[in-house]
């Protein structure tokens, strides 16, 4: 090796200015971004927490500030997603295994993932002036959980769709292969192994769409949702309030003392949450660490 | 036993003039040991590499693959993807209970060939298939055939090993259980046999109920071709079952392929001549989707009646 003509050190002491700029500004926005978050969840948590009690988790809504509480519209919205989460997941995931395991590759297959594709982006208030014309007035459903629940389930359903149409896509091919060759018909094929193949990816989309069907207050807004109940819905056609309503309703009043009463609605309603989305990382964990493929 | 009419549905198709080996008598009665000394001398051919025979595994001999009963018989396949032509008039027969290997190069078609055979190509879009597929002089390609029926009778090993991520037990339960088997006894009993025939129960006894994806990629193609068995088959199509294994691995597949086929209609794609050489009994070669020549793979080996064959398997190309 003494003969190599010229030797070239590895300490060259050179910087690369570009590269550490690039890392810094990704830093920066990684730092804003949190920043802002805790900043929020700061506010929320400071203006709210003297006002979480029971009296907030077992009142109704009351004129009184001190007497206010969240029953009503917490019901509401757990009523509200348990039926929205009834009727979206049979049809979105039916609609995905259609589209994914029936379905020609033909223009008209095409023609409605585009549709749906789209359907995902449409802001929700146009859904709830759909459910308003048809479910409240047409079907005569009225200003009931039912029309509320069916109206978030048309919002939540493309996101349902897409999201099982994408787990049933991460199941590889050569499973069904592997079915169909043992002599599986399509539906033995579906049902006993790509669905719970794909059951984790499926369970994920439809906690996530549940978790967006709880955060939305425009369309219930739309389709006349009242922003005070006193009362618990006893049935699907009850009159009802949710979560966002009474929040919007209660930041919008003068009195400071109702502002905190929004922050510590939030605050359950980021309960709720959390807990939809620990849900569905625990399924995830559960059920997807036995398939490694 | 021999009739003229078995005979001919072996030789190859593509030009019917020409005859090929299996079809000359002199040829048909030669033994394994005469084809094996036959390399050492024959002139044209000192060439070619002789492969490596396994005296302690005899093939077929010609006179018996003449006298087999075609299991499948096909004529005038022309297979299309699309605009795009694959397969070419292929016409062969699969005797019984032999081990018939399609070998060619790459996008040859016998992969295509091969999912004809249990109509796998039928999920492909825009997949077009004329000419006649016969199951036991049977078309299998009928407007009315039950395509569910047709697989359970020509079960199938992947390339790459496919388990279910499931248990080891549920493996190989389902095909008896897609076909209507709930009784836990007897699917345990079916688990067993299948898994001593895929030679795999010893290592895997005692933990049935573990995932399947546990397994070694050996083990686990093993576990495929132990699956394949449990719907009780006449017929195992096995696309390059160990293209993507280890030396030893291949080697207990083989040996695993020679015992079957005693019970079995084995058709085996590979890519490997000496893995043709020594399991088969048959050999199809492929090439440009044309069934080039197929007789005995004693005489497909050492005495190749075209030159595209003794070029390819003297690895002049492909």
């Amino acid at each position: 090796m003494s003969d190599t003509p010229r030797k070239r050190s590895l300490e060259t002491g050179r910087r690369y200015p570009g590269s550490t700029l690039f890392g810094l500004l990704c830093g920066t926005a990684t730092v804003l971004c949190v920043t802002a978050l805790v900043g929020l969840l700061a506010t929320v948590v400071a203006e709210g927490a003297p006002w979480l009690s029971t009296t907030l988790l077992t009142s109704f809504s009351s004129r009184k500030p001190e007497l206010a509480g969240i029953l009503g519209s917490l019901m509401g919205s757990l009523w509200l997603i348990s039926i929205t989460t009834l009727i979206c997941v049979p049809i979105g995931v039916g609609a995905a295994i259609y589209l994914e395991e029936y379905a020609a590759n033909s223009w008209w297959k095409r023609l409605v993932q585009l549709n749906i594709a789209n359907l995902a982006g449409v802001p929700s208030i146009v859904y709830g002036i759909l459910g308003l014309g048809l479910f409240v007035r047409t079907l005569g459903l009225g200003r009931s959980v039912l029309a509320g629940a069916l109206t978030l389930a048309l919002v939540v359903l493309p996101i349902v769709i897409l999201a099982a149409q994408e787990a049933l896509r991460a199941v590889p091919p050569s499973i069904r292969q592997a079915s169909y060759a043992l002599g599986a018909t399509r539906w033995q094929t579906v049902w006993r192994q790509v669905l719970p193949a794909a059951l984790p990816g499926v369970m994920t989309g439809v906690i996530l769409a549940i978790a967006r069907a709880l955060g939305e207050a425009a369309p219930l807004v739309a389709v006349g949702a009242a922003t005070y109940v006193a009362f618990v819905p006893y049935s699907v056609h009850d009159e009802f309030s949710a979560l966002p309503l009474q929040i919007f309703d209660w930041a919008s009043r003068p009195q400071e003392e109702f502002h905190g009463l929004a922050s510590a609605a939030i605050l359950v309603l980021l309960v709720v949450l959390v807990m939809l989305n620990a849900g569905a990382v625990y399924v995830r964990l559960k059920y997807g660490r036995r398939i490694k493929w | 036993m021999v009739t003229h009419g078995a005979e001919r549905s072996i030789s190859l198709a593509d030009t019917p003039p020409r005859r090929v080996a299996t079809t000359d008598p002199r040829q048909t009665r030669m033994t394994e040991t005469t084809a094996a000394s036959r390399t050492e001398t024959a002139g044209p051919l000192r060439s070619i590499r002789p492969p490596a025979f396994d005296s302690a595994r005899p093939a077929r001999s010609a006179d018996e693959l003449a006298g087999a009963a075609a299991k499948i018989a096909v004529s005038d396949l022309n297979f299309f993807y699309g605009a795009n032509q694959a397969l070419h008039d292929i016409k062969l027969a699969i005797p019984e209970r032999c081990v018939t290997a399609f070998i060619g190069p790459s996008g040859c078609g016998k992969s295509t060939f091969l999912r004809c055979l249990n109509r796998m190509n039928d999920m492909i879009d825009d997949a077009r298939v004329e000419g006649e597929i016969l199951l036991d002089g049977e078309s299998l390609r009928g407007p009315r055939v039950d395509v569910v029926e047709l697989r359970k009778r020509v079960g199938m090993v992947f390339q790459k090993s496919n388990p279910f991520p499931k248990s080891i037990f549920e493996n190989i339960a389902y095909g008896p259980r897609v076909a209507g088997e709930r009784n836990k006894a007897r699917l345990y009993e079916i688990a067993e046999r299948c898994l001593q025939h895929a030679a795999l129960w010893d290592e895997v006894k005692d933990r049935l109920e573990d995932s399947a994806l546990a397994l070694s990629g050996g083990q686990q193609q093993r576990l495929c071709i132990a699956r394949a068995l449990a719907t009780d088959p006449e017929v195992l199509l096995m696309d390059e079952p160990a293209s993507a294994l280890d030396p030893a691995s291949t080697a207990r597949i083989e040996d695993l392929i020679f015992e079957l086929k005693d019970k079995y209609t084995i058709v085996i794609v590979t890519h490997n001549m000496q893995q043709a050489a020594r399991v088969s009994d048959q050999t199809a070669f492929f090439f440009q989707g044309v069934l080039v020549e197929a007789g005995a793979t004693n005489e497909i080996f050492t005495n190749p009646a075209k030159k595209q064959t003794e070029d390819y398997i003297t690895g002049r190309f492909g």
